[in-house]
């Protein structure tokens, strides 16, 4: 009924007669996806498909120097080695940061969903919300004057020890990931809060009548149930990290060496396009190949 | 087997008093429903018995002890909801032993205790399922037997048969009442459904604005009910009132009923309830009262007819006959009702 309506819509026009003829099911379905495919195509599709090209080239195609197609660029981790120690390294920032925004973020969102209501709630999210609207740049910075010797915290703990020596550690992998944390742990409360608060409390009520105190509750009935959420929080939070170059280059300094910042220089400081390119496609390939080998494990975690 | 006592329990949202002062006993192995429009407590009195609410005042006794301030997890209560909450990420067999494993009992123990619940419930080799390969109606069971497996002191239903439909409501009524005396359980059953309270229960409850406005025997509560609400909830009723007059009651058109009940003082206004089912259109013999009416409405429903009625006064009463000979009578009639002294019940405002 309601896809017939939709179909003669168009064909009635605004003050035409209506024709009659029904245009067949799959115009109107095409028409609608359309702009979002479209889209989807001149921004998405084709810009990656001429990166794609490109990690095949020798050299950028702006100079004179001649171009030929080449696999030289996806040999970069064995010409260059130590790519693989930058690798590693992004990879284990990726997997703490991702790790310790699943921790904070689901107990935050446990905290929401079973002990706020209302108003209160609406302003925990907006609170929550924060880091995503305040510039990137910014938020990055500010934990510099935080982690810096003599900074914030430094501060903080002079006022309580005041002989006490420096804890900033500013330039260490330890202030990249509390950079990154800060800015993806939204993700992470957003997808288990959405998983959260969709488990009918009479669930929660009848594992307590049959004998579950918090920790039980919370490990076996709130943890698998918002398993989903963690894993899209997960993957959400891990793919940009390992990819992200702004928090190690400010938060990281010396250390800050990571394969995002690896590809960036390709890009804007070495003008090698096609290095930048070969290297973001492997990066690209290692996360989908660590996605399939836990996909099971996760499927099974979440049917079960 | 062990009985629940509340003791003076309240329990005030904000302003709004939603429990006022409840004393009451539910009998070892007895089944009681607490029956009430939304709104009257009754949901209220059931999640303070199983902690999941704190009284403002009062105790809760389970057996010997006061569970007053002891959490839900440590009342050893079996409760079943109306949403049937069932763990959606085990199996049947892991739901079931979710209880046992709190307590501490797992391996081949758990599952025979699971599987001779299973069997209880008409559920056998049901385990390895999951709840959403379940109907609405074995998930209930499930729920059941998860709830039953623990051997709990008391078990708490919280209109566990509402989300079913008519066919398998009547169906699980009967499990529940078969499973309920097979193991002996103190029962306190949350309903508002009033058919399904007479049914099941061995007491009936009737709360009304956060109090027990009568409990008794089904049979007692619905013959003679205390208070106008009880009447008017529970069933059907007809009501008139009148002035007491030498041991009988003098209605605003001279006529004067009579009544078994013990009436108040001569000269005070009173109301007096009827079944509808109770009066009878009069042929002739004269039974102790009669009140003529004029017929308003006919619902024919098959087996009962059931007549909306007007008194000259314009007071309206109802009755239900039994289709005995088919003949139905015209909207327009007048008529005459009977009843007898005896179901002639004098109620409290």
């Amino acid at each position: 009924m309601r896809n017939d309506q939709l179909t003669l819509a168009p064909a009635r026009g605004p003050s035409g007669p209506r024709n009659g003829r029904a245009l067949p099911p799959w115009v109107s379905t095409t028409a609608l996806l359309m702009p979002t495919y479209g889209w989807l195509t001149i921004a998405v599709f084709l810009p990656l498909l001429t990166m794609f090209a490109f990690s095949f080239l020798s050299a950028t195609p702006m100079g004179k120097a001649p171009i030929v197609f080449t696999l030289k660029q996806y040999r970069a981790f064995f010409d260059q080695p130590y790519l693989v120690g930058i690798g590693i390294t992004s990879l284990l920032i990726g997997f703490w940061t991702t790790l310790i925004c699943a921790i904070l973020g689901f107990l935050a969102a446990v905290a929401l969903v079973r002990s706020t209501f209302g108003k209160t709630r609406e302003m925990l999210l907006i609170l929550i919300l924060l880091p995503f609207w305040t510039n990137g740049l910014v938020r990055v910075f500010s934990w510099t004057m935080v982690l810096r010797e003599n900074g914030f915290l430094d501060s903080l703990l002079h006022m309580v020890a005041p002989d006490a020596g420096s804890i900033g550690f500013l330039y260490t992998r330890y202030a990249i990931v509390v950079g990154l944390v800060h800015g993806y742990l939204p993700y992470m409360i957003l997808t288990c809060y959405i998983a959260l608060v969709t488990i009918d409390d009479a669930i929660i009520e009848a594992a307590a009548s049959l004998g579950a105190r918090w920790w039980t509750i919370l490990f076996k009935i709130l943890l698998p149930l918002a398993a989903p959420g963690l894993i899209s929080g997960a993957v959400l939070t891990f793919v940009p990290v390992i990819g992200s170059f702004m928090e190690p280059r400010i938060l990281g300094g010396r250390v800050g060496v990571t394969m995002g910042t690896v590809i960036e220089d390709q890009f804007t400081q070495a003008f090698n396009w096609p290095l930048g390119a070969s290297l973001s496609f492997t990066l690209l390939a290692v996360v989908l190949a660590i996605f399939a080998t836990f996909s099971g494990v996760l499927r099974r975690g979440t049917a079960a | 087997m062990t009985n629940v006592k509340v003791n003076s329990v309240a329990k005030t949202y904000g302003t709004t008093p939603v429990l006022a002062d409840i004393t009451t006993e539910f009998a070892d192995g007895s089944f009681t429903s607490l029956l009430g429009p939304s709104g009257s407590g009754k949901t209220t009195l059931l999640r303070i018995i199983a902690g999941f609410i704190k009284p403002d005042q009062g105790l809760v006794m389970i057996g010997n002890n006061d569970v007053t301030d002891v959490p839900v997890w440590g009342r050893n209560i079996g409760m079943m909801f109306q949403s049937y909450a069932l763990f959606p990420h085990m199996t049947i067999a892991q739901n079931v032993a979710f209880g046992l494993e709190r307590r501490g009992i797992r391996g081949a123990e758990a599952r025979r205790q699971v599987d001779r619940a299973l069997e209880m419930v008409r559920l056998p080799g049901f385990g390895d399922r999951t709840p959403k390969q379940l109907s609405g109606g074995q998930q209930q069971r499930v729920a059941l037997a998860r709830a039953i497996v623990i051997k709990p002191s008391v078990l708490l239903l919280d209109e566990p048969l509402s989300a079913l439909d008519r066919r398998l409501r009547q169906e699980m009524q009967v499990e529940l009442l078969r499973i309920q005396r097979e193991s002996g359980l103190t029962t306190i059953f949350v309903t508002h459904d009033q058919e399904e309270a007479l049914t099941l229960s061995d007491k009936v409850a009737i709360l009304d604005k956060g109090r027990i406005v009568q409990i008794g025997e089904p049979e007692t509560v619905y013959e003679k009910p205390l208070t106008r609400f009880s009447a008017e909830f529970l069933g059907d009723s007809n009501f008139l009132t009148g002035a007491v007059e030498d041991g009988a009651v003098r209605l605003a058109d001279g006529s004067l009923i009579k009544s078994t009940s013990i009436l108040p003082a001569t000269g005070s206004t009173v109301t007096l309830a009827i079944r509808p089912e109770k009066m009878a259109i009069a042929s002739g013999s004269t039974a102790e009262n009669s009140i003529k009416a004029r017929i308003t409405t006919v619902i024919y429903a098959g087996p009962v007819l059931s007549y909306h009625l007007e008194t000259a006064d314009g007071l309206p009463l109802k009755l239900f006959a039994q289709n005995r000979d088919g003949t139905v009578l015209k909207e327009g009639d007048e008529i005459s009702l009977t009843w007898s002294a005896q179901h002639t019940v004098a109620v409290a405002d």
